[in-house]
């Protein structure tokens, strides 16, 4: 297994959406290396034929009746929001504008 | 009653004398409020004390009482929450920056519960940034201390909710349990905590850190309580998908049942021994000693996965995390921040909030899960250690095969220093060894204090576990281990921890200005 370096911190961190300094990509970079070589014994415990585990308790076709249910009002959806108007979100531009 | 015995007493005992109505809610509210008001300036145990609320619900249940109504045995037992668990009329952190000041516009479904029950809620206690933690040291509103010795760390990611408990500042509290986080807190606090079956409490309303194993469960200073709260927060919710369908009910009548012969308990040979303190090993030996005196069979069991357990763990666990997480993107709730120069577009301004809003532990789990995740590296990473939680399910149904319920040390050592384990994040994730393998499996486990610990007089926990939806056993094998442990040291054990309103007096009245 590959280990981790700096230039894959940098692109993971772009893909999770957290802005990060160069001294934190140098900090992360020498934390995770450590992390993912101490859990790394994992990919060869179970051979081919052990089925994955996704969930403690299967349980399966949890289902309700199609009705309209607990629902929160306008209101209280945008009550924790940073910025709203006129009943809605507001959002920064999604693209970038030359 | 002085209002010392009031703190002190344990909420099943306040329940009956309130029943009896010879004590009132509000006389237990307001002493507890007192204790916090005297000693939380020292520990910091609590994020938001709810004093009003608190009070109001308590005179409701004197009124209600002296009209005869007929009310819930704990209605006017005061209860703390953590502050991953939200609720309606309190702000809710998640020990974030990122949530500073957010409120929730719904209760979890286990506030409800407890609004419908009449306790009281004291406030919203500390914890590690979004659970992620082992000692509360990663809360971005400074550390919990821990009541045996303020310079040390009272466990975590709930120190807040076992160093309230701990400190008589609550007789209950709410935990969430993930990797430990309510056992190992217990375990170096000395008091009780308890990780249900999975599913058994529904987690409508805790903020999701890794789905398949967080866990609500209930914190105590004994055996009894743990099951009287679980009773109340426990069974079937329809907003939690993955709530069981069990009823909640059986726990309190086995920890009233008092014996433990002819039960079969197992030594897991992976979970002691090697990498333990000698003092907690110490006070492990003597509770089996104590169990086999009883009319126990001790028998030692291996479960060899147990190893891949803590490296399953770092695997799922961020990578569900990195996924739950994505939703503080500074648009529904929470902080926004704008990057300080260049374009202004969503992508920059959540990378921004992101970067100001979440502490350190939080990103490195977020860009672990990440990498778990991509493309290219799921299969070897994500992918194994999902076929190791099959395996570690395997282990622990031959295990139980064999045996009734089994027994480990909660965690591996005492309470260690605030900051000692600061700077090494593989060190502070060991804390969790002996406690991942029940939730990565779904079976509930419960933690009591098994003494101090020679070289340090510190608390020592005892783990027991029971396979799923079995909950009942841990109560009837906990309550009488507690009850011959506390025969032998002639009281609880937290009659042994040292006084904290001397060393509080010059710090009390800080939180008011909070």
């Amino acid at each position: 297994m590959a280990a981790i370096n700096r230039d894959d911190v940098a692109h993971l961190a772009r893909l999770a959406h957290i802005e990060m300094t160069g001294d934190e990509l140098d900090r992360m970079a020498g934390e995770l290396a450590v992390i993912v070589d101490a859990v790394k014994s994992v990919s060869e415990a179970a051979g081919a034929d052990v089925p994955a585990t996704s969930h403690p308790i299967p349980l399966s076709n949890v289902l309700r009746e199609d009705v309209v249910g607990h629902v929160l009002s306008q209101e209280q959806a945008l009550s924790g929001a940073p910025d709203a108007q006129s009943g809605r979100f507001r959002v920064p531009a999604i693209l970038e504008e030359d | 009653m002085t209002n010392s015995e009031l703190i002190r007493s344990s909420a099943a005992n306040l329940a009956t004398r309130l029943a009896a109505k010879e004590i009132s809610a509000v006389e237990v509210t307001q002493a507890h409020l007192d204790r916090i008001a005297a000693v939380d300036g020292a520990l910091n145990a609590f994020l938001h004390i709810n004093t009003d609320e608190a009070l109001s619900v308590a005179a409701d249940v004197d009124a209600r009482r002296a009209h005869g109504e007929d009310l819930h045995e704990l209605a006017g037992v005061p209860i703390a929450v953590k502050d991953l668990i939200v609720t309606i009329g309190q702000p809710t952190t998640a020990g974030s920056r990122i949530l500073d000041g957010w409120h929730s516009p719904y209760d979890a479904t286990v506030v409800r519960k407890l609004r419908e029950a009449r306790m009281p809620i004291l406030g919203k206690t500390n914890l590690d940034e979004f659970a992620m933690g082992s000692s509360t040291e990663h809360s971005a509103f400074g550390p919990t201390r821990n009541p045996w010795d303020l310079d040390r760390i009272p466990g975590g990611s709930g120190g807040g909710s076992a160093a309230a408990v701990a400190a008589f500042e609550a007789p209950l509290a709410l935990g969430t349990d993930t990797g430990g986080s309510i056992r190992q807190p217990g375990a170096v606090t000395g008091t009780v905590g308890v990780k249900p079956t999975y599913g058994a409490v529904s987690r409508y309303g805790a903020i999701a850190m890794a789905s398949s194993l967080d866990q609500i469960g209930p914190v105590s200073r004994t055996v009894l309580d743990s099951a009287l709260l679980q009773e109340v927060i426990g069974g079937h919710d329809p907003f939690d998908s993955t709530s069981l369908t069990d009823p909640s009910t059986g726990l309190v009548a086995a920890a009233r049942l008092g014996n433990v012969s002819g039960m079969k308990i197992g030594i897991i040979r992976e979970l002691h021994g090697e990498g333990y303190q000698a003092g907690v090993e110490n006070r492990f030996n003597e509770s089996l000693e104590l169990l086999k005196q009883a009319g126990a069979e001790i028998v030692e069991v291996s479960c060899p996965n147990f190893q891949y357990a803590l490296g399953a763990y770092y695997l799922i666990m961020p990578s569900e995390a990195s996924s739950n997480l994505a939703k503080f993107d500074g648009v529904r709730f929470g902080l926004r921040t704008l990057p300080g120069d260049g374009p202004m577009t969503i992508e920059r301004v959540m990378g921004a909030t992101r970067a100001a809003g979440f502490g350190d532990e939080v990103k490195r789990r977020i860009i672990l899960g990440t990498y778990a995740l991509s493309a290219g590296y799921y299969d070897a990473y994500y992918g194994s250690a999902q076929k190791v939680r099959t395996l570690i399910q395997q282990d622990f149904n031959a295990a139980f095969s064999q045996t009734d319920v089994l027994i480990s040390p909660t965690a591996p050592t005492t309470a260690f220093k605030l900051g000692e384990k600061l700077d090494d994040p593989l060190a502070m994730y060991l804390n969790d060894v002996a406690t991942i393998p029940a939730n990565l499996a779904g079976v509930p486990g419960l933690s009591l204090p098994g003494g101090l610990a020679d070289e340090d007089g510190l608390p020592v926990g005892i783990q027991l576990l029971a396979p799923a939806r079995e909950d009942a056993r841990l109560y009837r094998v906990g309550a009488v281990l507690e009850s011959l442990l506390e025969q032998s040291w002639g009281g609880p054990l937290l009659d042994q921890a040292p006084e904290l309103a001397g060393a509080a007096a010059g710090l009390a009245g800080t939180k008011e200005a909070k």
